[in-house]
């Protein structure tokens, strides 16, 4: 196997990038294949099926943005362009050292800019259709089908239908398990925060084991429920409980999660893609193995699906699951789909007779202040 | 000797300062915010040591965007709640308020004194009272002398989404010697036509009150009444909106109708 080499910049790069290059080249170097994925549509089982690794590739942070906005418009999803940003300049391991990225045909901005990634690195695309009815299944089937064979192309392995049993399996019962330490934020007051929520499945998503991953969640799932019956249960806390929705939060979570809880709400409740969303609904076992993976993975309630109404009841059973105060929507800079689908989550909301704030925003730091005003009035307008 | 409450409100240009007895306003006065907010809060904290305000009992709250630099005041409040309260305080009914400040714009929706719900233009000056003023400073005007100036003026298009843009298109017409009351003019349809958009965006209820410092042009009231259709209501002292909705949270109780407004 030929020599793995580090990026040319390695040295100047900060200890924890550092520390992800090498854990990366660790893994290459014990002859791990690596997948990198950016999107929860893209089916993990078959991955897991070829004996591969999934990393969550980077995307959540201003710096590669600047370089980015070389090749892509300003007035873009700041994820898209610090996916896009991190592939260029070299600076995301999990990029650097995939074997092959996937993509997926989720919103107009992500489609078009992979096509631009594959010229850094071979990005697969899956196309995913936008409706849900029997034809859409069946194209996104065919679709499931025609990725199975990709990965047996490029690795030329051989994947078989017990490969993928097996994974449809380990797959979710590591659902369960992230779906648990999530719900604990359905026991009224908080057990822990929404900013820990989130790191936390972060965190996880850079870890290759799904064994480690699992034990380490369930592990802090008993910390918490223990620490709750002995110290919180049965203590009224005058803290909203806030229901965060919209866009993918995670480059936005110091100046929205993390500044509402200091302003004394609780985020008890995540309606997005790192939140419940992809881990309500399990693969069925039951079916034959390609329609069910097309079956559980259509049915993620992103809101480049059209109509998406089930997203909509969702967002209302976790209002009422959850004992939500507020719902604070996410709304990252230029994605129209959350942006338009935003109206009827407002009108839901209201309709619910809670309060509803709708932050847009990006990834730089200069609106952070404003941010702030807005989250403490929206908090104000909460009798509790 | 009854208690006296006080409203601090540090805005981006002006800081305001109410302090009620009661359901009287004893005094109110306004000072530039200037550079630093914590030196213009301690003039404020000598002003009323001074008047007598802070020997007896007394509670004070601040708002505005530099409300933390207030750091003796018994209380925090944004300032989307206080404009809120001291709105609904001043027109005495749930309505739709609107307050164009001098960094940012909001549109607020009261029912019996509290906030139901809010919107606020995002982070950018076109439609606030910087966009003004950095217009007038443009055409070499106090602001007096420019809200003069567009009353006699015919609008010209000022179409620019951004202050920079907008600038530049000013600057094209003094370049084409337009007369400097229609490009104040146009500057004043602008912002209007901006706020008008975010409060359609927010949907109105109940009538439509204005409060910050846009609240002394006229012009601009008619201006904005004429983008949105239907009448906008000020009040001589909603400039003082803010403060005032501080004052009244930091008294812990709402009411409807203040006395004693000129001073």
């Amino acid at each position: 196997m030929a020599t793995l080499n580090l990026p040319a910049d390695f040295e100047t790069y900060a200890e924890a990038r550092k520390a992800g290059f090498m854990r990366m080249k660790e893994l290459k170097d014990n002859g791990a294949r690596v997948i990198g994925v950016f999107c929860s549509f893209v089916p993990q089982e078959l991955i897991l099926a070829a004996g591969a690794v999934s990393v969550g590739l980077c995307a959540s942070s201003e710096e590669p943005i600047r370089a980015a906005e070389a090749d892509l418009p300003r007035n873009l999803c700041p994820l898209i362009k610090a996916s896009y940003g991190f592939a260029l300049t070299d600076t995301c391991p999990y990029f650097y050292f995939s074997d092959l990225v996937v993509g997926e045909t989720t919103c107009d901005g992500k489609k078009k800019m992979f096509e631009l990634m594959n010229d850094i690195k071979e990005t697969y695309v899956l196309q995913l259709p936008s409706a849900r009815d029997e034809d859409a299944l069946d194209a996104w089937e065919k679709e499931i089908i025609r990725f199975w064979k990709k990965l047996e192309d490029f690795y030329g392995i051989t994947i078989t239908e017990e490969d993928v049993k097996k994974a449809i399996e380990l797959k979710n019962h590591e659902r369960d398990v992230m779906l648990r330490f999530l719900e604990l934020g359905k026991l009224d007051p908080a057990p822990l925060s929404g900013y820990e929520m989130g790191t936390r499945q972060d965190a996880l998503g850079f870890n290759p084991d799904m064994a480690a991953r699992c034990a380490i969640i369930e592990k802090r799932t008993e910390e918490v429920l223990k620490d709750w019956e002995a110290n919180k249960k049965g203590k009224p806390s005058d803290r909203p409980r806030i229901l965060v929705t919209g866009c993918p939060n995670a480059g936005v979570r110091e100046k929205i999660i993390k500044a509402v809880e200091e302003l004394g709400a609780d985020v008890v409740a995540f309606d997005c893609c790192s939140g419940t969303r992809e881990k309500i609904e399990k693969v069925d076992a039951t079916l034959p193995v390609t329609r069910a993976l097309a079956k559980k993975y259509l049915n993620i309630n992103c809101s480049v699906m059209s109509p998406n109404d089930a997203r909509l009841d969702y967002i209302s059973g976790m209002i009422d699951d959850y004992h939500v105060d507020g719902v604070l929507e996410i709304i990252l800079q230029a994605c129209h789909t959350y942006a338009i689908e935003a109206t009827k989550v407002r009108r839901l909301v209201q309709a619910k007779g809670l309060p509803y704030l709708n932050i847009e925003t990006d990834y730089s730091q200069n609106d952070r202040g404003q941010i702030n005003t807005r989250l403490g009035a929206f908090l104000e307008t909460i009798n509790k | 000797m009854s208690a006296y409450y006080i409203g601090i409100d540090i805005g981006s240009t002006a800081a305001k300062t109410v302090v009620l007895s009661g359901d009287a306003v004893a005094e109110a006065f306004t000072l530039p915010t200037g550079w630093s907010g914590k030196e213009t809060a301690g003039t404020i904290r000598r002003t009323l040591e001074e008047k007598g305000y802070l020997t007896g009992d007394h509670r004070c709250t601040a708002t505005g965007y530099g409300r933390v630099c207030v750091d003796w005041a018994d209380r925090v409040v944004t300032e989307i709640t206080c404009h809120g309260k001291g709105g609904w305080a001043l027109f005495g009914r749930d309505c739709t308020i609107i307050d164009v400040g001098g960094q940012d714009t909001k549109v607020i929706t009261v029912a019996g004194a509290q906030v139901k719900d809010f919107l606020m233009n995002d982070k950018c000056a076109a439609g606030t009272g910087k966009f003004i003023e950095v217009m007038a400073s443009r055409l070499g005007v106090s602001l007096a002398e420019f809200y003069a100036l567009a009353e006699q003026g015919a609008p010209l298009a000022i179409s620019a989404m951004c202050t920079v843009f907008a600038e530049s298109e000013v600057i094209s017409h003094i370049g084409a010697g337009e007369r400097r009351e229609d490009i104040a003019a146009g500057i004043v349809h602008s912002v209007a036509g901006r706020v008008a958009r975010l409060c359609e965006r927010h949907g109105i209820t109940g009538d439509v009150a204005l409060t910050g410092g846009l609240c002394d042009s006229r012009y601009f009231i008619a201006t904005l009444s004429g983008e949105l259709g239907r009448p906008v209501a000020s009040h001589p002292f909603a400039r003082y909106a803010g403060a005032l909705g501080a004052a009244i949270a930091a008294a812990g109780k709402d009411f409807a109708g203040v006395r004693e407004f000129s001073l």
